[in-house]
């Protein structure tokens, strides 16, 4: 049995939670339900929740991926929080934009714009 | 070294998802080793891994006493790709379009989608069991001179 590493890290700034993916790439259904778990529990803990996922180290994903990041979506959004993402690689963001999931996801070049995205939306 | 000249290779894998890390990585550098861009590389390894985890978990219903036949051949100016698993097979052209409206909020049902994105070309046998893949190598941009 391979032990399943962390598959995130937290920070928390004067506006947002920032969760950053530490892997390039997350495959498997181990590690998709590891990271998951990790960011639901992140979710829970709060409402009103702004949540920011940087995908800074992340060269790769799967269709399966996708789906965790609709499940995060609607958690957030069961929780009155809000979502961004930030620091997508083009190809990454080219499998957001033809999968035309970019129009349910707000993305952002970098964690400065999505932070103050926060701000405005207030 | 990796030789600059068409490359086919057979083989018969266990039906699990880590498996398919080590094929897909022999056949990337292949691909790098024939001057594929780093564009071409991404999307045979996306639809590569999609199609396996395909084969896996809708081919195969995740039963571990089960396995996958690779077929793959790399040349200069394409690669091929054959995956079989060992199920009943589907009806692709069943697979609801996951772009529509009513299905952006859906999480799976993107895995087919994409293959069929990157590759040049994605097609079923009758039964849906075998999936066969092409991907031509994409024109290389001219490098722009320094000094002009």
């Amino acid at each position: 049995m391979v032990p399943i590493k962390p598959r995130i890290s937290v920070d928390y700034t004067e506006n947002a939670t920032v969760i950053r993916f530490v892997d390039e790439k997350i495959l498997e259904e181990q590690e998709i339900q590891a990271v998951q778990e990790s960011i639901m529990s992140v979710i829970e803990q709060s409402k009103h929740l702004n949540l920011i996922l940087d995908f800074g180290k992340v060269q790769f994903l799967s269709s399966a991926v996708l789906g965790l990041l609709i499940r995060i979506s609607k958690q957030i959004y069961e929780h009155d929080g809000q979502l961004r993402f930030c620091n997508i690689n083009p190809k990454i963001y080219e499998i957001f934009k033809i999968t035309r999931l970019t129009k349910i996801f707000d993305i952002y070049d970098d964690l400065a714009s999505a932070e103050a995205s926060f701000l405005h939306s207030d | 070294m990796e030789m600059k000249t068409p490359i086919s290779r057979s083989m018969t894998v266990a039906s699990n998802v880590s498996v398919i890390e080590v094929e897909c990585r022999w056949i990337l550098t292949q691909l790098e080793a024939n001057d594929f861009s780093a564009a071409d590389i991404f999307a045979v390894h996306l639809a590569l891994e999609e199609a396996f985890i395909n084969a896996v978990k809708h081919g195969n219903n995740m039963d571990g006493s089960k396995v996958i036949k690779i077929d793959y051949s790399v040349e200069a100016e394409k690669i091929e790709i054959c995956l079989t698993d060992e199920g009943v097979g589907f009806a692709p052209d069943d697979v609801p379009d996951p772009r529509d409206e009513e299905n952006l909020y859906k999480t799976g049902g993107r895995g087919l989608f994409l293959m069929r994105a990157y590759m040049d070309v994605v097609e079923f046998n009758e039964s849906g069991n075998r999936v066969r893949m092409v991907k031509h190598r994409s024109k290389k941009a001219k490098t722009k001179s320094a000094s002009s």
